[in-house]
């Protein structure tokens, strides 16, 4: 997915794709979350490629979800395969956490971050050379971080921290890349230009935690709509129909066809009255 | 002037204690950047304050004076404390902080208990707690070498691992990196540090010497490379001044590098307050 792909330096234990495996399978999946169960019985299959998002309210287990495929997280019940194989033993995912969970006031530069992507492909004794500074480089450029490459992290607009994190997937040269509400807390403009990235990563699988459904439905090929339990899995179409909207919801949110595309609505006096 | 430079000089004692107080100066504040980065300013002092037991039982075993066998007793139990704590602080029913404490009160109440057997107890503890650099052997300078170098050996080949790890575990994770053992590595770091401090500033005090250096360094340097690098800087001229003053004023030495080196902390805080508060008005 990168121009200069190169081998990693490290004799790496991981698990060789199955190509004929989907590149995430999960059946009848749960998982408990801080003791209380956050995930029932899911299942999907994505291939290869395929851009997913994750939709449904807060706590409806979507952040619980994208751990499980980084392999950061045992499910409790289920199964769940990464290129046919268990996540753990994957060095090609890409987890990037929501904002909130970084310490910005960290004393790093940007390229330092996104260099950070290469120390699992480096091995342990093993400085950077020049190709991974090439690669670090080149993921900097595709996300048009190039200008702010030395900057301080802590000098980064939340677009700008997504995006680094995002050019960090890159370097890391992940095929499966998981974002953990990248949206959040981004006005509008920066927001469009997070998701003008989903296009250029390089045909790498792509699943995203979103809470702006009209986006989901914009930009990604299926979504999977969870409330703890699974309630649809398809194209933006056959998943936010109105009943399974009500169902994840709770019969406030409705998307409304209109000439320019899709709109979603917010039926505030439901929800007042708690129906 | 020059006098007040050159008079300690002609005793041996100072240079050994000038050379220790650089060692240390400059090795804690590479070690303690790792903890002011990760905010353990806690954890290393309650590793600090773990060293007494193993030292006390040093002394019980070997009598006072044999200072080299104190010190193996120290690393020794220092080390243990330090995997214990990292053991305990991965279970996810206890708090870590809580943890930290009974590990810290406890460590310590059972050192003075047991110091409290050794006769000539009083000296033997205000030593321990505040640090004897004056009493520094050239036997003492070779261990804190040694050791030291050790543990600057294993940061510089492991510096991108231990980064990540402090920066970003869950990343860290997915790059399916070992990360529960290189935070026991970076305890067991501090660990080592603090009894290679013990001679220079005593368990009490080593803490500041962590923390301070790196802090200041911090407010004037945007990479780690470089806090590191002037936060040793600012370390070991803290051990030098502190030594002189304390030679000239006749104070307690560990006391006198620690007082120093928050000093130049605080002043550092002011002078970029004031800078930024300048930036500001004129922008």
């Amino acid at each position: 997915m990168t121009p200069h792909a190169i081998a990693p330096r490290r004799r790496l234990r991981t698990a060789p794709h199955d190509p004929n495996a989907p590149a995430i399978e999960a059946g009848e999946l749960s998982a408990d979350y801080g003791g209380r169960a956050a995930l029932r019985d899911v299942s999907f299959a994505l291939r290869a490629g395929q851009r997913l998002a994750v939709v449904g309210p807060n706590g409806a287990g979507k952040s619980t979800l994208l751990r499980l495929i980084a392999g950061l997280l045992s499910p409790t019940g289920g199964s769940l395969l990464v290129h046919g194989h268990a996540p753990q033993e994957h060095l090609c995912v890409a987890y990037v956490p929501q904002r909130a969970d970084v310490d910005w006031r960290f004393p790093l530069r940007v390229t330092d971050v996104v260099l950070m992507g290469r120390t699992g492909r480096l091995g342990a004794l093993r400085r950077p050379r020049r190709g991974d500074h090439e690669l670090a480089r080149a993921a900097l450029d595709r996300v048009g971080l190039t200008p702010l490459a030395s900057r301080q992290i802590s000098e980064l607009s939340g677009g700008e921290q997504q995006k680094m994190f995002i050019a960090r997937a890159i370097a890391q040269q992940a095929e499966l890349v998981l974002l953990d509400e990248p949206l959040a807390g981004l006005d509008i403009p920066a927001a469009a230009d997070v998701v003008a990235l989903f296009a250029r990563l390089g045909g790498a699988t792509l699943v995203v935690a979103l809470h702006d459904l009209a986006i989901a439905a914009g930009h990604f090929d299926l979504v999977l709509l969870l409330r703890q339990r699974m309630i649809r899995f398809g194209t933006p179409n056959a998943a936010f129909q109105p009943e399974a909207l009500a169902e994840a919801y709770g019969g406030t949110v409705r998307m409304v066809e209109t000439g320019n595309g899709r709109l979603v609505v917010q039926d505030d006096d439901c929800a007042k009255d708690g129906v | 002037m020059l006098a007040w430079i050159a008079d300690p000089l002609g005793y041996a004692f100072m240079i050994r204690a000038l050379v220790a107080s650089v060692l240390v100066g400059g090795l804690c504040a590479v070690v303690g950047t790792f903890v002011v980065l990760r905010s353990m300013a806690f954890l290393g002092d309650a590793i600090a304050h773990s060293v007494l037991p193993g030292v006390a039982t040093g002394m019980l075993v070997a009598g006072r004076g044999d200072r080299q066998t104190l010190f193996w007793w120290a690393l020794g139990t220092s080390v243990l404390v330090a995997l214990g704590i990292g053991w305990v602080s991965r279970r996810e029913r206890i708090r870590e902080e809580t943890a930290i404490g009974i590990v810290f009160a406890g460590t310590f109440a059972l050192g003075i208990a047991l110091l409290s057997r050794v006769r000539g107890f009083a000296v033997d503890l205000v030593h321990v707690l505040f640090g004897n650099v004056l009493g520094v052997s050239t036997g003492d300078l070779i261990l804190i070498a040694a050791f030291g170098g050790g543990v600057l050996l294993v940061i510089l080949l492991l510096y991108k691992e231990l980064l990540l790890v402090s920066f970003d575990p869950t990343h860290a994770r997915t790059l399916r990196l070992p990360v529960a053992a290189y935070r026991s590595l970076t305890l067991v770091l501090v660990a080592v540090t603090v009894v290679v401090s013990l001679q220079v500033v005593g368990l009490a005090l080593t803490l500041a010497l962590l923390v301070a250096p790196p802090s200041t360094a911090m407010l004037f340097v945007r990479r780690v490379p470089g806090v590191m690098a002037l936060g040793a800087a600012v370390g070991a001229a803290s051990g030098v001044v502190g030594l002189y003053l304390s030679y000239h004023f006749d104070l307690a030495s560990g006391a006198a590098i620690v007082l120093v080196a928050i000093a130049v902390f605080l002043a550092s805080l002011g002078v970029t307050a004031a800078r930024r508060r300048m930036h500001n008005a004129r922008s």
